[in-house]
């Protein structure tokens, strides 16, 4: 009888939960993993470094994805609020504040073109999002109150 | 204006949505409470032939894109019982200007397990994987409760209502990778590896995961089954047209009054999506360019709205039915603006396996974007069509092909924005203030 290998379909699974523990996959978070799975770290690196939702670099205690998809575009969103995100943060896209509080990114289509634009920050999805909305979750974050 | 047609088709009762309104639509009670499950009693209780036989006769074609035959796909799975057979489920939505499978997974999954029963009892598959895009949290979340549940209710695991029959699934989260929507990218990144596509064949249905039999479904198409088996072959192709039977979900985004996701027979025409159901253009604004079923397929000029929303139709339009995720463009939109934003996301998202992909996605939005910022130099457009041609059927996947129709469908029907980017440094079109 033929055995499904398991064990291998739990490497994205695997990688989410050394995220969370360690905050990034460091050096350290990639062998954690490759030991629990059995798999060569650079196995395990190859399949991280294919993905944008694996980082391999530290990441801010919030994470900021803007949309710059094009349904995002077309009612105002992408670069009008990208660009005021990164003034009003001090970062640009791809970088991460001094402080280590906010990452921001661009990102491409979150399935969310009928309640355009929107943004992420973490695991929570924020919809027709507006200047003013902006302002009020970046007043929360400072505050630690998201 | 919406023409006087006898056809319109405003008041069709909702199949694949109707309870996604309904207070607490993810519970599995809700679900049993509304009719849920009674397809899967009673699929439990046919033969699978019989079954794939219903299926067939529906004449339903896959909903993530290919519009593939799902009955003559179940067909192609091995008949014998030696080798594990698999059910892989495509919730990797990521094509962009689509969303409507965010939301059947989010409000109603139990609809998508009951699809996933049926089609793992017909094809003899006890084991199943969901795929669902990584971006997806209540989604992911959403998906576990219900497919806890369903073990608890008797509807997965062993001996699924005393029928003798056996199925796990699990749910996999992807982690940022359009290309693991393509099916077989999806199975190597289920496997632990990079989302690259693989070779066809094989076909999944012979050599999928971990090179198992494997029936690979969008959860739109799954969410289909129960209804056909529920109340026949018949009355699916009773709805739609020939070539295109069933409900479609159509994702409307852009620039309309009401964006949001409408389920309706397929062939149901463009402009009664766009200027009845999601209300038409605000503003007073007329429409310059739509694209009728995601990102991935040719973009449609205004004349063109009277095209029905059908796999035949919309070839016939030069277009494609794709996902049903429509984006409507009014005439403040630069042509050129979209096709570089779109040739910049279709770059972003090679995974970079072959080249004309690869390099050829970067260079046409190379010279889309200083087209955009007033650098275009004579001779652009005559490269661009160069590389269009080159890319297309010359990459592995049908992703070069998703770069190629925004792209070669922009230069058909607006070149002369084009031209006048490169010829005058900068938009033909009026720029008109935004909300």
């Amino acid at each position: 009888m033929i055995t499904i290998p398991e064990r291998q379909s739990q490497l994205l699974a695997a990688l989410y939960i050394a995220q969370e523990e360690h905050g990034w996959l460091s050096p350290e978070a990639i062998r954690w993993v490759s030991d629990r799975l059995g798999m060569s770290p650079g196995q395990v690196l190859s399949t991280a470094s294919f993905y944008s939702m694996m980082k391999l670099e530290p990441c801010g205690v919030y994470l900021i994805q803007v949309c710059e998809g094009l349904s995002c575009y077309l009612l105002g969103g992408a670069e009008p609020l990208i660009n005021y995100l990164s003034r009003e943060l001090g970062v640009k896209p791809g970088e991460t504040s001094s402080d280590g509080l906010f990452t921001l990114e661009v990102v491409q289509c979150l399935a969310a073109c009928g309640s355009a634009p929107a943004l992420r920050v973490n695991d929570e999805l924020y919809e027709n999002i507006t200047l003013e909305e902006i302002d009020r979750l970046i007043s929360r974050m400072r505050s630690g109150d998201l | 204006m919406v023409s006087e047609s006898t056809d319109l088709m405003y008041d069709f009762p909702p199949i694949l949505t109707r309870n996604v309104h309904r207070r607490g639509s993810e519970r599995i009670q809700v679900y049993l409470d509304h009719g849920g499950y009674l397809a899967a009693r009673k699929a439990l209780r046919m033969g699978s032939d019989q079954i794939i036989d219903q299926v067939k006769c529906s004449r339903l074609r896959g909903r993530g894109g290919a519009g593939f035959p799902t009955g003559v796909k179940w067909g192609y799975m091995p008949r014998e019982s030696g080798t594990p057979k698999i059910i892989a489920v495509n919730t990797d939505e990521g094509e962009p200007g689509t969303f409507k499978d965010r939301e059947i997974v989010e409000r109603d999954p139990h609809q998508v397990i009951e699809g996933v029963l049926i089609a793992a009892y017909a094809v003899g598959a006890n084991r199943a994987y969901v795929y669902i895009r990584g971006e997806f949290f209540l989604g992911v979340k959403r998906w576990i409760k219900a497919i806890a549940d369903a073990y608890e209710y008797g509807f997965l695991g062993e001996n699924i209502q005393g029928s003798g029959f056996d199925l796990d699934i699990s749910v996999h989260r992807g982690a940022g990778a359009y290309i693991c929507g393509e099916e077989t990218a999806m199975l190597e990144s289920l496997e632990g590896k990079p989302g690259m596509p693989r070779m066809k064949p094989p076909y999944p249905t012979s050599e999928g995961l971990f090179g198992l039999p494997t029936l690979v479904q969008n959860i739109e198409t799954l969410a289909c089954i129960p209804h056909i088996i529920l109340n026949g072959p018949d009355w699916f192709t009773g709805i739609g047209t020939e070539q295109s039977t069933g409900p479609k979900i159509f994702s409307v985004s852009g620039h309309v009054r009401k964006p949001g996701n409408y389920e309706l027979p397929l062939g149901v025409p463009l402009r009664e999506i766009i200027e009845y159901h999601a209300g038409g253009v605000p503003g007073g604004r007329q429409i310059k360019a739509v694209i009728p079923g995601g990102a991935s397929t040719p973009m449609l000029p205004a004349e063109a709205l009277d095209v029905r929303m059908s796999f035949e139709d919309l070839a016939a339009a030069g277009s494609a039915l794709g996902t049903g995720g429509v984006i409507v463009m009014d005439e403040s939109v630069c042509l050129v603006e979209v096709t570089r934003r779109m040739s910049k996301f279709f770059a972003h998202e090679s995974c970079g396996r072959c080249t004309p992909c690869r390099i050829g996605s970067q260079r046409i939005f190379e010279i889309l974007e200083r087209m955009e910022n007033g650098k275009g130099k004579a001779g652009d457009i005559e490269l661009l069509t160069k590389l269009v041609e080159g890319i297309d059927g010359h990459t592995f996947c049908p992703m070069g092909a998703g770069l190629v129709n925004p792209v070669r469908s922009a230069l058909k029907y607006f070149y002369s924005e084009f031209e006048h980017h490169i010829t005058h440094k900068k938009c033909l079109t009026p720029q008109i203030a935004m909300v």
